[in-house]
């Protein structure tokens, strides 16, 4: 295992979040701490408990998992962008690095950031709205798996990109209304029935409902049903990682 | 200085995904501590052959041994002994020199050293820049740059893919300089160029490669001795309309309005013909006042080669 070179890329990953603070952190993290200035102060303070927990401190998980979505997904694929764009790829492809070396090094930068902005924004939280997590050890379980698992779309859709735009479409297009649309907001269980079925084909409620069971006990679906599905995407982006690496799709042909 | 082949390429071909052939069948060997030169228009197949090398594109078929690691199944062997620096200047806008050499030499799993890079960085003029952003420097310092990337983690071969297009005249005879340097030191270089004289200057032996196909590989002195010609230039001191018949014999050839006959002769040849010529000449009575000879260059010999490849 080339330790140096995974330490090279996540190094210079890092380097670039620090360059870039008020984008990478500072940004996420304000527009992340309006919703809960907006819905749980304003509004919220308006909405009946959901469960016995206030409409305010209900929504951070799915505010975090929104933010850890996003964020993993945007940092991975730029991270790996980047290089195609300015041409420094070939460096990567020349150097004696396994591809499993090169996605821990991009993949791991940008879980580690989302992590990072994951914490920030709970503790951001905890100034607004009475906060409890039952359930640590399966709370960063959720963070962690989602971070990684989302890091690894965002380092497929970067190389898949051709430009910009496409870069775009995914976080903008795709994981946006699914989180939304996903119970971040609200419980499944307001829906009407079909709806509340419908839902379950998005897999965002997995996580949403997963990583609120950790911090309040309330689930819309069961913990070890939103297990398995963050594992089998997990496994389902990893498989995609060792095709595009085996085949040399968009980086050798 | 030991014969086996520092880069041995066998029946490598490659054809892209879009269709296109860009590599047919090409054997080459290139011997250790030389600087070779890869010559050919663009299109060739140069930068798809020194890309395949260095692990950046997929060969369809074939197989590449560097340092006798191969390129696929031993490939971490065999790009630790690399070093590129690519046709394009590709750098990452805004990284610090130093923190781009440094990420090139940890990237190919080297402790970090802080000497050799100060070291590195001073032959190649660009200490004072160390911790300029990339995206201030010159062309000609990006270029450098790229090269010190390269060089970062001490290779025993250096892939140059036409390292001085779009450099000054001073800055290209500097990298020159930069190049004796570093086979001196051992290293094998192997050079793409646009610039024959390049090659002419620079190289051990010279590779012509025309359409995806290897034309010709040869010492870049044998090179010129087979494939050289010489013209033999006669100003003569009065015009003339035609050769004259008694002159057809010889392959002459009139120009700039009758006052200069050019005369083609071979190196290779036992006899250049040019007493019988002179004495066919004086027989004639044509005069000329001047005579030079002129030996064919090696972008007249990579003219000929490719129009007639």
């Amino acid at each position: 295992m080339n330790l140096r070179a995974i330490w090279a890329i996540y190094y210079v990953e890092m380097a670039r979040t620090a360059r870039t603070v008020m984008q990478s952190v500072l940004s996420p993290v304000i527009s992340t701490s309006l919703y809960f200035v907006v819905f749980g102060g304003a509004i919220g303070s308006r909405i009946p408990e959901i469960e016995g927990v206030s409409y305010g401190a209900f929504i951070v998980p799915g505010l975090i998992m929104l933010m850890l979505l996003m964020q993993s997904t945007m940092n991975a694929s730029f991270g790996i962008y980047f290089p195609k764009f300015v041409g420094t790829v070939y460096e990567l492809l020349s150097a004696p690095v396994s591809y499993v070396e090169i996605v821990i090094g991009f993949v791991g930068a940008a879980a580690t950031k989302s992590i990072i902005l994951g914490i920030i924004i709970l503790a951001t939280a905890s100034l607004f709205v009475p906060i409890r997590i039952e359930h640590p050890f399966v709370m960063v379980l959720f963070l962690v798996l989602t971070s990684v698992s989302f890091s690894l779309l965002g380092f497929i859709l970067g190389i898949w990109a051709k430009g910009f735009e496409q870069l775009q479409i995914v976080p903008m297009l795709i994981i946006t209304p699914l989180a939304f649309l996903g119970g971040t907001f609200y419980s499944i269980n307001m829906l009407p029935p079909f709806w509340q079925t419908a839902t379950l084909f998005n897999p965002v409620v997995y996580l949403v409902s997963g990583f609120r069971w950790s911090f309040y006990g309330l689930a819309d679906v069961a913990v070890g049903a939103s297990l398995a599905a963050t594992a089998l995407f997990l496994a389902i982006c990893v498989a995609i990682v060792a095709w595009i690496f085996k085949t040399g799709y968009r980086l050798k042909n | 200085m030991s014969t086996e082949p520092i880069i041995a390429v066998s029946r490598l071909s490659k054809t892209y995904d879009t269709g296109f052939k860009a590599l047919s069948n090409i054997n080459l060997e290139v011997r250790p501590g030389e600087i070779f030169a890869l010559l050919g228009p663009n299109g060739a197949g140069k930068t798809t052959l020194i890309s395949i090398i260095c692990g950046i594109v997929n060969p369809s078929s074939g197989t590449v041994t560097a340092g006798g690691h191969d390129i696929i199944t031993d490939f971490r062997a065999a790009r630790s002994q690399i070093g590129l620096v690519p046709q394009e200047l590709a750098i990452t806008p805004f990284e610090s020199v130093w923190n781009t050499v440094s990420f090139s030499r940890g990237l190919f799993g080297k402790p970090r050293d802080d000497a050799y890079l100060e070291t590195m960085l001073k032959q190649l003029s660009l200490w004072d820049k160390k911790d300029s952003n990339l995206m201030t420097l010159s062309g000609g310092m990006k270029r450098r740059v790229m090269i010190a990337k390269a060089l970062s983690h001490e290779p025993r071969i250096l892939f140059l893919d036409e390292p001085t297009a779009g450099v000054d005249v001073e800055l290209r005879r500097e990298m020159w300089d930069v190049v004796r340097t570093l086979q001196a030191s051992g290293v094998t270089i192997i050079l793409t160029t646009h610039y024959i004289e390049e090659a002419e200057l620079m190289a051990d032996r010279i590779g012509v490669i025309n359409k995806g196909a290897i034309i010709l590989v040869e010492e870049k002195a044998e090179l010129i001795r087979k494939l050289g010609r010489k013209q033999l230039t006669l100003h003569l001191q009065k015009p003339l309309d035609a050769i004259p018949p008694s002159l057809a014999k010889h392959r002459l050839e009139l120009v700039e309005d009758g006052t200069v006959l050019h005369y083609t002769y071979d190196t290779q040849g036992e006899r250049t013909g040019i007493t019988a010529l002179l004495a066919d000449l004086g027989d004639a009575d044509i005069r000329f006042r001047d005579l030079e000879t002129k030996e064919s260059s090696l972008e007249d010999i990579f003219v000929d080669l490719v129009r007639n490849g």
